[in-house]
């Protein structure tokens, strides 16, 4: 990805850090500026609050219909700020302890039947996951924790003592680790289950909206270049109109948008052909069976109010 | 700025926030000095407006809360309170009053739907502080048309449970419907909270790598790896979800819908079985409702082995006559000597493990129907985090209920 717009750091900024911070405590990441990147547009709020959290050294917590470019801004924050990103995919089967370390023990039992390593050296079976790593590296870092809700009720809040502290102990080894920077973590959440208060009372929360027309035009412009301006408006004001709906269970999201138009393109699909009667390749849109009749009926009653 | 008035305006927003529901608490606040200190927040009202609102709230569906209170905080719109919450918290605690004679209820005024809306407006704008009794303002257990747990044929009813007297013995059209849906994603969670409940046991099957074992038998060999395998586990539970529908529970339709098919595509269990009631379940209960297929309640406590869990679901609020008198069914047709109350006795009393999961917020379980079957059941509310908690009840082992006997005064007639 083009790093072009990438800040540098300023050291000759008026806002360095001034923040009373423990001399226990590792650093915080204060002097990073976080403005967008090339292949993402950042509002100023935005930009505000994902600045204040680096600045407060805060989990940032993102949620917002799927579709919406969470895991895309975390991606964002990594390039623009030209650090790397560690992602960690939460499952419905994942644990805590894996984003810090895993201990293969099926391994060393492999090796010491064969014989052929060291099996009293434990360290050599211990693998950092995403999070332990961030911890043990001596530059800033951004962790991804993705889908956070997957996971299991009491997932965050096995994590809230490592995210505070920002360090932990390997049981196995004795091993302490401590993170000399403070990463930037991000976690990104569908909102499938309810997140726990105490979890909640140590983030930064940003609610990503879902896009306007304005801005959802900038977006399809950044997928279809050179895109046949009628079309895309037309199929615009149809989605807009689809979404607007009362009762669908799935409401069309960006992600589906872009399919549709790609397959518009792809069966060139004349412009003037959207918006009367049945709308093409509906299935892209909707994806779920019983949303088709409430959307046909939405659209002969629409029809019918026209005329 | 000057000190003084910056420092009373943020406390305008704070104590704002927390009076308008929005739960800020001093931790947050905290943090949100921290990072004006820090000078991550440039000095403006864009930038306070925007890192403010992601420290400190942390739910979307607050996000319009927000607004108002910072509205009113550095502008000068009104501060909005959680008065809704307010009335109805109030007005769910209904009081009991006794029955008025046909002649008292035909002298209350019967007002139109319109006017009754009209006029309650218009009281509620003159009224200022709770008020039970009485037959004017908007309180419980008073003759107004407005209000809970009141008399009056024509009556606007403040939250609360639905059906009061006048609704005894509706035997007009059923608005029964079956739960039943085929909403997979959306049921997520529920079936994720219904998981847990199981009943492991060993069946015939592939056999399965026994870690511990082979752990066990490895050191034995003193290193020497052996594998041991035992037969696979299932789950043996069978599950029996009674449900409430129609009447008072219309508007939990949804979330009823949403826990009946989380437990119908589970696929998980040994047995599940779901039958249909409303308000009480007497000597049958339905297994569909738009066949009118049913099932003696006697039968199925004589045929379903006493290691089912019972789950019933319902929002426990009826007339007392439903649940106490012989032949209370709310149905025409619904005629069983036996009171409901005895039904569920019988239910609790052969189901040893079983729990009530009523979709009305706990806060509103204050019914003296509710309480009574409260006694009977532990109840939970129809959430995530209640179903989790009903589940964990209903797997570990519970002592057998007090096979108390029933209190013979709560029978007397008059209901």
């Amino acid at each position: 990805m083009a790093d072009a717009t990438s800040p540098t750091p300023d050291p000759t900024s008026p806002r360095s850090p001034t923040s009373p911070t423990s001399p226990t405590s590792p650093t915080r990441t204060t002097r990073l500026r976080w403005t967008g990147s090339a292949d993402y547009i950042a509002a100023d709020d935005l930009q505000r609050i994902v600045n204040a959290a680096i600045a407060l050294g805060r989990p940032l917590l993102l949620r917002g219909e799927p579709g919406t470019g969470k895991t895309l801004l975390a991606t964002s924050i990594a390039t623009g700020l030209g650090l790397p990103l560690l992602t960690w995919h939460v499952k419905s089967t994942t644990k805590a302890k894996e984003g810090l370390y895993v201990y293969d023990t099926v391994q060393r039992l492999y090796d010491s039947r064969f014989q052929d390593k060291d099996v009293g050296d434990i360290r050599q079976y211990i693998h950092l996951g995403p999070l332990g790593k961030a911890f043990a590296a001596d530059h800033p870092t951004v962790v991804l924790i993705d889908e956070v809700d997957k996971a299991d009720v009491e997932f965050p809040n096995d994590l809230l003592h490592e995210l505070d502290a920002m360090s932990f102990t390997i049981p196995e080894t004795g091993d302490v680790v401590t993170a000399k920077v403070r990463p930037i973590v991000i976690i990104s959440s569908n909102n499938e289950k309810e997140l726990p208060d105490a979890f909640l009372r140590r983030v930064v929360f940003h609610y990503i909206d879902f896009p306007d027309e304005a801005l959802m035009s900038q977006i399809v412009a950044v997928h279809f270049p050179g895109l046949d301006e009628a079309l895309a408006r037309r199929a615009m004001t149809e989605f807009y109109r689809l979404r607007a709906v009362d009762g669908l269970r799935k409401r069309p999201s960006t992600s589906e948008l872009i399919d549709w138009i790609a397959v518009l393109l792809a069966h060139g699909v004349p412009p003037e052909s959207l918006g009367e009667g049945e709308l093409p390749f509906l299935g892209t849109l909707i994806k779920r069976e019983r949303d088709l009749p409430i959307v046909k009926d939405a659209r002969k009653g629409t029809q019918r109010w026209r005329k | 700025m000057a000190q003084v008035s910056s420092s009373l305006l943020f406390g305008r927003l704070f104590f704002g926030l927390r009076g308008a529901g929005i739960p800020v608490g001093v931790t947050e606040w905290m943090t949100l000095m921290e990072a004006l200190a820090s000078g991550a927040v440039e000095p403006s009202l864009d930038a306070l407006y925007a890192v403010g609102r992601a420290v400190l709230v942390k739910h979307e569906a607050h996000f319009d809360t927000w607004d108002q209170v910072f509205a009113a905080s550095f502008g000068d719109a009104v501060m909005p309170v959680a008065l809704k919450e307010e009335l109805l918290d109030w007005l769910a605690n209904p009081i009991e009053r006794p029955g008025l004679s046909p002649e008292e209820l035909a002298a209350l005024e019967t007002l139109s739907l319109d006017e009754l809306r009209q006029r309650f407006l218009e009281r509620l704008d003159e009224q200022t502080e709770r008020h039970d009794g009485g037959n004017k303002w908007i309180g419980t257990g008073g003759t107004s048309p407005f209000g809970h747990g009141g008399n009056n044929p024509a009556g606007v009813r403040v939250g609360g449970a639905g059906g009061g007297r006048q609704a005894i013995q509706v035997a007009g059209e059923r608005r029964y419907r079956d739960y039943r849906s085929d909403r997979i994603l959306d049921t997520r969670a529920t079936a994720l909270a219904l998981r847990k409940l199981r009943r492991l046991g060993r069946v015939e099957g592939e056999p399965e790598l026994d870690i511990e074992e082979t752990i066990d038998q490895t050191c034995k060999q003193a290193g020497e790896l052996t594998l041991e395998f035992r037969p696979p586990r299932e789950n043996q539970a069978r599950v029996l979800l009674l449900m409430d529908v129609g009447g008072s529970m219309t508007p939990y339709t949804r979330l009823v819908e949403t826990l009946f098919s989380a437990a119908s595509g589970l696929n998980h269990w040994k047995k599940l079985e779901a039958f249909y009631f409303h308000n009480c379940p007497y000597s049958k209960v339905w297994r569909s409702m738009s066949s009118g297929e049913s099932e003696p309640l006697a039968e199925i406590l004589k045929s379903r082995t006493p290691e089912t869990f019972l789950l019933l679901v319902g929002d426990a609020s009826m007339a007392p006559s439903e649940l106490l008198s012989p032949s209370g069914a709310i149905d025409w047709f619904e005629r069983s000597e036996t009171p409901g109350l005895v039904w569920l006795h019988r239910l609790r009393t052969h189901f040893a493990r079983s729990a009530w999961v009523n979709p009305m917020e706990p806060a509103h379980w204050r019914g003296y129907t509710v309480e009574l079957i409260a006694k009977l059941f532990p109840m939970f509310p129809l959430t995530v985090d209640g179903l989790g908690q009903c589940v964990e009840h209903l797997v570990k082992k519970t002592p057998p209920p007090p096979v108390a006997d029933l209190d013979p005064r709560l029978f007397r007639g008059g209901w």
